[in-house]
């Protein structure tokens, strides 16, 4: 029971208090304006380079601004506590770990997902594309679990946060490697071969795929195999972030450098 | 001897005046290749999309336009180290508890600001040049560059006048709490609008007006003509006018703003 109220209560108050600046005057033009500009800055280079259609880069940007708020948020998880000088607070804490850190990620997800779906359905108005009702809902999922995988790097990066001083660097470089090589505007088999190697190792490569799949008419059991590969690599960064923050956890209290970086 | 005097007054005060812009500029530039969001960050993050433009229009046009895409990604990075920062280059002073000092200062406070947003600009020169060895180097791009001394003059021009109208957007936004969310928010747009990586023949036409009064449009074609060997000179006249005409707005406003916050006694508060 206390691990769930950690979980539900603890990660919707902790979201609420790191996130306090995320005002109306803050969120709509760089949760909610912001993606549809990079929508439309991809749309009009794909139309110059006489690449793919416009629903390509709608679908590619509007899933994979998933990035902002999911990488951001989560790296600030630790940053922001930091920040508030209440990290050494919540370290002590005999909180059972998983809840408290993966509590966190819960809102991100859920945020990630509004911003991503947000972007989805006005930038697919502004520039005209047509996806089938029947598409709605798997589209949907598609993007959700590219919130909850790409969330999962986020909890990486919030381990690495723990040992460095610009989270907020962090943050940004992830978002542009993710932007590069994920396939959300160029073809993945047009990347060159080491490009595509790792691509296929990061979140949202084999979501926006799907994504792309299910919005040309596509079945969720069709892109089941792509969704299922994209949900085993956000569990695999969240596991391997949450054991990164446990060791960043005890390295920082040995060295007593937990406020530090 | 009377009538040399407000000549040699004048003389001092130009050369005053020179001093604040130019150690201003200097402090301001130190300052920031020491940060890693405005240096390291500042350099990397405008390259992403020109990487992205470059595999992009290799995938799909080639040719000339990966040339037309090098010169417009090069000065992506001027614009985007000026519009995250600038929006809050008077927050920033705010939050210092140097915004008092600077405009108290004797020297018109404009002289304190518009180096400080010139030095963003300049910093965005690291990245133009990081682009353009990218796609030199990395993508095979055949860059000319027919025109070295205009093409030197254009890229000044463009600097000079991009971070002009960041002195704009500084004190623009001085009200408004949350300025870096409105200048991160300008990053796009006028990458977009000033056809730096797309003609604005494919742009709607309502959009063209629009593109005509921003500096950075005639800087980046100013940066084209030089290097393809046209006439980059009524380009460049026009970034710099337009950028004086910035300056120009920018200080009526400031002088406003300052006015009005020394009459409510709120230079303090945001």
């Amino acid at each position: 029971m206390t691990s769930l109220r950690i979980f539900f209560v603890g990660g919707l108050i902790s979201f609420r208090a790191l996130f306090s600046f995320l005002r109306p005057e803050v969120y709509i033009p760089s949760m909610l304006v912001a993606p549809i500009f990079q929508i439309l800055l991809f749309v009009y280079i794909g139309r110059s380079a006489g690449l793919e259609s416009d629903e390509f880069f709608v679908i590619g940007n509007a899933v994979q601004y998933a990035a902002i708020p999911c990488l951001f948020a989560m790296t600030f998880t630790i940053g922001g506590e930091r920040f508030q000088h209440t990290l050494g607070y919540i370290l002590v804490s005999p909180a059972p770990r998983l809840p408290l850190f993966l509590g966190r990620a819960l809102p991100v997800v859920a945020n990630g997902f509004f911003v991503a779906a947000f972007s989805l359905v006005v930038g697919g108005l502004i520039v005209g594309i047509h996806v089938p009702a029947s598409s709605y809902a798997p589209l949907a999922l598609a993007t959700l679990i590219c919130a909850f995988s790409c969330t999962g790097l986020g909890l990486t990066g919030a381990g690495i946060g723990l040992l460095m001083r610009e989270q907020a660097v962090l943050a940004n470089i992830m978002f542009g490697v993710l932007l590069i090589f994920t396939g959300a505007n160029v073809p993945v088999d047009a990347l060159p071969g080491w490009m595509q190697s790792v691509s296929n190792v990061l979140p949202f490569t084999h979501g926006i795929e799907a994504a792309r799949e299910v919005a040309d008419g596509a079945s969720l059991a069709d892109v089941s195999d792509l969704l299922a590969i994209e949900v085993g690599l956000g569990l695999a960064y969240g596991a391997f972030g949450y054991l990164f923050i446990r060791g960043a956890e005890r390295l920082s209290l040995r060295h007593a450098t937990l406020d530090r970086a | 001897m009377a009538e040399g005097e407000p000549a040699a007054e004048r003389t001092r005060s130009s050369r005053r005046v020179a001093r604040v812009l130019g150690r201003g500029f200097a402090l301001h530039l130190k300052m920031m290749m020491r940060s890693s969001f405005d240096g390291l960050l500042g350099v990397l993050w405008p390259l992403f999309f020109a990487t992205i433009a470059f595999l992009m229009f290799r995938a799909g046009a080639g040719g000339e336009s990966l040339v037309f895409a090098s010169f417009g990604a090069a000065v992506m990075g001027i614009w985007s180290s000026t519009s995250t920062s600038a929006g809050s280059a008077m927050q920033r002073e705010r939050w210092h508890g140097t915004l008092e000092l600077l405009v108290s200062a004797p020297v018109h406070f404009a002289t304190v600001l518009l180096p400080v947003t010139v030095a963003m600009s300049a910093m965005g020169l690291y990245s133009m040049v990081a682009t353009l060895l990218i796609s030199r180097f990395a993508f095979g791009v055949d860059l000319p560059f027919e025109h070295p001394v205009a093409f030197g003059f254009a890229v000044v021009a463009t600097v000079v006048s991009i971070g002009a109208m960041g002195f704009l957007l500084a004190v623009s936004f001085v009200r408004y709490r949350t300025a870096w969310a409105l200048g991160n928010l300008l990053e796009y747009p006028v990458w977009l609008i000033a056809g730096f990586l797309v003609p604005l023949t494919l742009l709607p036409g309502w959009v063209r007006p629009i593109s005509w009064l921003l500096a950075p449009t005639w800087g980046v074609d100013a940066i084209r003509d030089a290097a393809s060997g046209s006439s980059a000179w009524p380009e460049i006249a026009l970034a710099l006018g337009l950028g004086a005409v910035y300056l120009t707005i920018g200080i009526a406003v400031l002088e406003t703003v300052l006015a009005s916050a020394r009459r409510a006694g709120s230079l303090a508060l945001a």
